[in-house]
């Protein structure tokens, strides 16, 4: 008896799995169909792009173009986290953007200091980590002491982490050789390439083991327990013993380290530049380009690997398809906003398999 | 005149400037809430609007259709985000994020499709909203102030606006007495958003006479920090939006002047009003209440 329920229970969940999947798949095709449409409306080949796109990610003709795709999926699949923990504890977390700036901003600082170099790299990530959790964990008070929506809190810290970062580009940080960027990360303090010649380096291996983490903080710990029953009913948690404001409060914290090591890795990890570039235009948007990893991911760890690795192939296949097709890479995220936008429809798949039923059934 | 004087008058004509795509756009999405319909893309229909509006305006060299266009592309942001919301059950948030999301691609492609340009561009001058002669202020502001009036009087003295209000407190009672509740969410959200986009229009074809993808700067998110702020009430919106747009205003005002300058850079200075607007609103708890049934999709028993 016992088996057979739990193989009913494992059925049940694989079923929704499944339903979930088709879900974003559709998406998916959804997003590619109509940012076809605007790519042939603005006078492009939609065809010819898409190709040069995929070319250039996913092709394994040569592995420098997934070499490019696994590290754009790398701070992403950060960021992404940031959002899923906040939807587990029933937050919407948007804040990923200013924290990942804030860590960033930690990594530099390390940077400037004069240090024995195995120093650097431990330092860097934990006063970025620890800046960025600082950051998140503003919204988290504002939240739980004085009921400030974390929506607007979030992007608020956002643009004033930008103003902050950016003046500490120009006044306090910045290279005295090249004055679009700030102090570069000491070659001691970078992390090691996996593939020569590409901008892949251990930052997608932390990252990738960073998610385990979190899936296994989530899945197998008290915390993470606690985080969940809160996210499902912040009340009845309440009665089960969890505090519900601690518990965002976690959320917060453990949400801005993601984001800040997705800033740290970007310093540490990423050729050429190792530092932050003119109007941080070497981080702009992966903290809201990880909100769309998250929701393809179904805001979960495991989801989280293949959705980063999709949007990472969709930003490294954009310069593919800007000199192949003349597209403006920008279009990508255009792609990107229209899947959320799908994936925020769950009732129209319904629909349309009621609809399908009804049809078939008028023809039998 | 005296300086003093001139120097009060710049800053009260910079404040109007600065209140009326905030208080705009809070006062469509009070409307919306009020009928239970949550749309954090205010941001994002701003973008579109905004861009929107200047490739309108410029392809007929009249800024009015450029005013339009902005309505327009609000208005269709809307419905797909009222259908989503209201009759497919969708997730108001996600929904949002969404238009956030394909607002910012979409416009930064649009602006290189369509002017071959990276980034920025600025209109003709023929495409831009004129000013009032004499008093030297947009005649969109005035369009503002009679909108909120117009939306306050719709909301609370007409059976429109009580029928919307019900919809947002308790969608099964309003249910029973024969209003259509999905209806009336619908049109709710697209007339939200189409002042959302009549706010976005203002800025790229009047104020700020550009079109940028950071255009609305946040101004999306302090409206919605508005609405909370103004107890739901378009009336109260107006207050609290002059009093937003002046602190945005006395900030712009100081960080120019060369003493300051001296010792705050600019770019620093510029946190001022997300730091007002998170101050403003961590300052108000308890004191506000939103619709009962705000955010929640209505499903029939």
């Amino acid at each position: 008896m016992g088996s057979l329920s739990s193989l009913k229970g494992k059925l049940v969940l694989l079923k929704g799995t499944l339903e979930k999947l088709v879900e974003i798949i559709f998406a998916i095709i959804v997003g590619f169909v109509i940012a076809g449409l605007m790519m042939y409306m603005g006078g492009f080949d939609p065809i010819k792009a898409y190709a040069a796109m995929f070319e250039t990610s996913l092709s394994l003709t040569d592995p420098y173009y997934i070499a490019m795709t696994l590290s754009f999926a790398t701070p992403v699949m950060l960021t992404a986290l940031t959002f899923a923990i906040g939807v587990r504890a029933g937050l919407f977390n948007i804040g990923a953007e200013g924290q990942m700036y804030m860590g960033a901003l930690g990594a530099v600082i390390v940077a400037s200091w004069t240090l024995p170099g195995p120093l650097y790299l431990p330092l860097a990530f934990i006063v970025g980590s620890l800046l960025a959790a600082a950051w998140g964990l503003i919204a988290g008070l504002l939240k739980v002491l004085r009921g400030v929506n974390e929506v607007v809190s979030t992007i608020m810290l956002n643009w004033i982490a930008f103003w902050i970062v950016e003046y500490a580009r120009v006044y306090v940080y910045p290279n005295p050789i090249d004055a679009s960027k700030t102090i570069s990360m000491p070659p001691p303090g970078r992390l090691p390439l996996l593939i020569r010649g590409t901008e892949l380096s251990v930052s997608f291996i932390i990252a990738i083991i960073t998610v385990f983490i979190v899936y296994y903080l989530l899945w197998h710990m008290v915390l993470g327990y606690e985080i969940r029953a809160t996210g499902l009913n912040p009340t009845a948690a309440r009665y089960g013993g969890i505090n519900p404001k601690k518990t965002m409060l976690w959320a917060f914290i453990i949400g801005g380290i993601a984001a800040g090591l997705a800033g740290v890795s970007e310093i540490t990890g990423r050729p050429p530049s190792y530092a932050i570039t003119t109007g941080l235009s070497n981080l702009f948007g992966y903290g809201f380009d990880g909100i769309a990893v998250s929701l393809i991911g179904a805001n979960h760890p495991l989801g989280i690997i293949p959705a980063a690795i999709f949007i990472g192939a969709l930003s490294a296949g954009s310069r593919g398809m800007q000199t192949t097709a003349g597209v403006p890479l920008e279009m990508v995220k255009a792609v990107q906003g229209i899947i959320v936008w799908a994936l925020a429809m769950p009732g129209l798949i319904r629909l349309i398999r009621r609809r399908m039923i009804r049809r078939r059934g008028v023809e039998l | 005149m005296t300086e003093e004087l001139v120097m009060i008058l710049d800053i009260l004509r910079g404040t109007s400037y600065a209140m009326t795509p905030l208080i705009l756009a809070a006062v469509g999405e009070i409307v919306a809430e009020r009928a239970g319909i949550v749309n954090i893309g205010l941001e994002g229909i701003m973008l579109l609007s905004g861009f929107m509006a200047v490739v309108f305006a410029e392809m007929a060299m009249n800024p009015w259709i450029g005013v339009l266009a902005g309505i327009g592309m609000g208005a269709l942001i809307g419905l797909i985000h009222g259908y989503i919301t209201a009759y497919l059950k969708g997730d108001h948030i996600i929904s949002g994020l969404g238009i956030n999301l394909f607002a910012l691609g979409t416009v930064a492609f649009g602006i290189e499709a369509v002017w071959g340009v990276r980034g920025y561009y600025t209109p003709p001058l023929e495409a831009k909203v004129p000013i009032i002669p004499g008093i030297e202020i947009s005649p969109l502001f005035i369009v503002m102030i009679l909108i909120t009036i117009g939306t306050y009087y719709l909301l609370y003295k007409t059976s429109i606006g009580l029928k919307i209000r019900a919809v947002g407190e308790n969608p099964e009672a309003a249910d029973v007495v024969g209003v259509n509740v999905e209806l009336t969410q619908l049109l709710s959200a697209v007339y939200g958003a189409a002042l959302a986009g009549l706010a976005g229009a203002f800025l790229s074809i009047d104020w700020l006479a550009a079109i940028t993808k950071e255009l609305p700067a946040g101004r999306g998110f302090i409206a919605l920090a508005l609405v909370n702020f103004a107890n739901w009430n378009p009336i109260l919106a107006l207050g609290g939006g002059a009093l937003f747009g002046f602190f945005w205003t006395l900030a712009e005002w100081i960080k120019n002047m060369a003493a300051i300058k001296a010792i705050i850079p600019v770019t620093l200075m510029n946190t001022i009003p997300y730091i007002a607007t998170i101050a403003v609103v961590a300052g108000l708890i308890g004191r506000s209440r939103p619709p009962a049934h705000v955010g929640r999709p209505y499903k029939r028993e």
